[in-house]
């Protein structure tokens, strides 16, 4: 009797577990095919520059000239791997001490006010398109820079004032949880010993929470790496290395949203602006490893 | 025996929350001060005035005096720094700094200005010798305080509070977290300390008041029910409260 009884009530569960997995199987085989498959066309389409088209890559990733039209066509990628390394480490140059700062003032110094209006205003900086950041961006900070320094104001420097300000919840938030996961403990042993708040903000807050503080950094720099749209509008897109931050520029991302409509699929300048995609992904990819890396060395 | 804090009509309030009652205390010089009673009744919130730790909770009202060898340790010339400089405390969980052993000792005196190599190799060791945890340590000082065993964690916390050279030391539930043999460690250590500190312990567990203290004081629903010696307490309570909850009757 005992028995019969539970079989008859595992046999409903046998077939739960069973759709059950195969259903998050099904999930993830798709989720790893998509991956995988994307990684794969863009990688055939970026090497084919490559192996097809035989274009050197020391040519590609050195070369200070990009003219796909020339006579014969050369594709130098440097300047736009210069102008998205430059604006993405600028912007969390300029994002990164005042996310930390505000971080450090939501948690610590106002935790109330912080937590219940200051924190969801910035992350509704994320909410905002980034074609409104570059609208902004064209209309407000290229006019003053035109106005300020010498050049007509679009470059590098206005790239990376909006990529900052389109980065700064992403760090901030990082940057917010991190405090707020400090053990309480240790703040309180800290203040035991005789501690003022700024001693124990710097001595024992900022240290202990160091790797996830670089951890939204790395990830800011690469949501500023992978931004396209307000780029392009504020840098003014000229395939050189400038010589000044407020000199027309481009970057990885506004090189390939300009030019990927005026090219024939499989021509091969249509290839190099597959190889520059490629880049654009593996260095996502090397932020990503970056990140991972720094979550292992958390302290706590 | 003098008394080095007194405690006149103190009361205290986490906002409408009466937490303390008009409580009236002297803790003596260089002995041991056990505060015992059921969870709530105070007897933190009373230990964490002396420190003035209960300034960080937002809400907290006090009425009355705390003096500390005198002084009015409420009144608005005292600095806070410097009061906790006097008064060390240790936590109920062991809450090393995420640094060396050598830092977490060396911690204290940073601040308070000492950076001469040679002077902080010897409050170090000083410390770590006091806290009995020198003989265990001294050959990986540079190591993750995060290492050792929570009992020596436990102890390490002692030296770092020991290290800014207090006259107090408050001591909140320090063994509750720990094994019995650190905790042993902990007591007789405590047994030590007292020659040269004043040391003030709450404690979930009446026998180690009944252990380790001199003075011991019963907490019930933020009063002082009773106060004298611990064995006089132990043996001999006069009120009826005290009784019940030392014959284990609740709490």
């Amino acid at each position: 009797m005992a028995q019969s009884l539970e079989r008859q009530k595992a046999k409903p569960h046998i077939a739960e577990e069973w759709v059950g997995k195969v259903y998050t199987l099904l999930c993830i085989a798709f989720l790893i095919t998509t991956i995988v498959s994307i990684v794969y066309f863009v990688a055939s389409k970026g090497l084919s520059t490559f192996f097809v088209n035989h274009v050197s890559l020391t040519n590609l990733v050195t070369g200070l000239k990009w003219s796909p039209d020339g006579q014969p066509p050369v594709f130098g990628a440097l300047p736009f791997i210069f102008g998205s390394f430059s604006t993405s480490i600028l912007a969390a140059v300029i994002a990164a001490p005042l996310s930390f700062c505000a971080a450090v003032f939501m948690i610590e110094i106002a935790p109330k006010f912080g937590r219940r209006y200051l924190q969801p205003v910035i992350e509704l900086l994320a909410g905002i398109p980034s074609v409104v950041y570059g609208f902004v961006g064209l209309s407000v900070i290229v006019p003053f820079f035109r106005d300020v320094f010498p050049g007509q104001g679009v470059g590098i420097a206005a790239g990376a004032l909006v990529l900052s300000v389109m980065i700064l919840p992403t760090i901030t938030t990082i940057a917010t949880d991190a405090l707020a996961a400090l053990p309480k403990g240790l703040k309180e042993g800290s203040y035991a010993l005789g501690s003022t708040r700024w001693q124990t903000i710097y001595r024992i807050v900022l240290p202990t929470t160091l790797p996830a503080l670089m951890t939204g950094i790395v990830l800011g720099i690469a949501r500023a790496f992978g931004e396209a749209l307000a780029v392009q509008m504020v840098i003014g897109n000229a395939p050189h290395i400038p010589h000044s931050l407020f000199e027309s520029a481009s970057t990885l991302t506004s090189a390939i949203t300009l030019s990927m409509g005026n090219t024939a699929m499989g021509s091969v300048a249509n290839n190099a602006l597959w190889s520059l995609a490629l880049i654009l992904m593996f260095m996502t990819f090397v932020f990503v490893f970056i990140v991972r890396w720094l979550e292992g060395r958390k302290k706590l | 025996m003098n008394s080095l804090i007194e405690i006149n009509d103190l009361d205290l309030f986490y906002g409408d929350f009466h937490a303390l009652k008009h409580v009236n205390l002297e803790i003596p010089e260089k002995a041991i001060t056990a505060f015992i009673g059921p969870s709530g009744c105070g007897k933190s919130t009373l230990l964490r005035t002396f420190n003035r730790m209960n300034d960080m909770i937002a809400g907290t009202r006090i009425e009355g005096k705390v003096e500390i060898a005198g002084t009015d340790i409420y009144s608005k010339e005292v600095d806070v720094e410097t009061l906790r400089k006097r008064v060390g405390m240790v936590f109920q969980q062991p809450n090393p700094f995420p640094k060396s052993i050598y830092d977490n000792v060396a911690y204290g005196p940073r601040l308070h200005g000492i950076s001469d190599r040679k002077k902080l190799d010897e409050i170090v060791e000083t410390s770590l010798r006091s806290a009995a945890l020198w003989n265990e340590v001294k050959d990986h000082l540079k190591r993750s305080a995060y290492s050792i065993s929570g009992g020596q964690q436990q102890r390490l916390c002692i030296a770092r509070a020991l290290a800014v050279e207090p006259d107090i030391l408050l001591m909140d539930e320090a063994t509750s977290a720990l094994d019995p043999i650190s905790t042993l460690k902990i007591e007789e250590l405590a047994q030590e300390l007292k020659d040269r500190y004043t040391i003030v312990m709450v404690t979930h567990n009446m026998h180690q008041a009944a252990r380790v203290s001199q003075q011991t004081v019963f907490f019930l629903n933020g009063e002082v029910v009773e106060y004298s010696e611990t064995e006089q307490l132990f043996s001999n309570p006069t009120d009826q409260r005290t009784e019940d909850y030392i014959s284990g009757r609740f709490g």
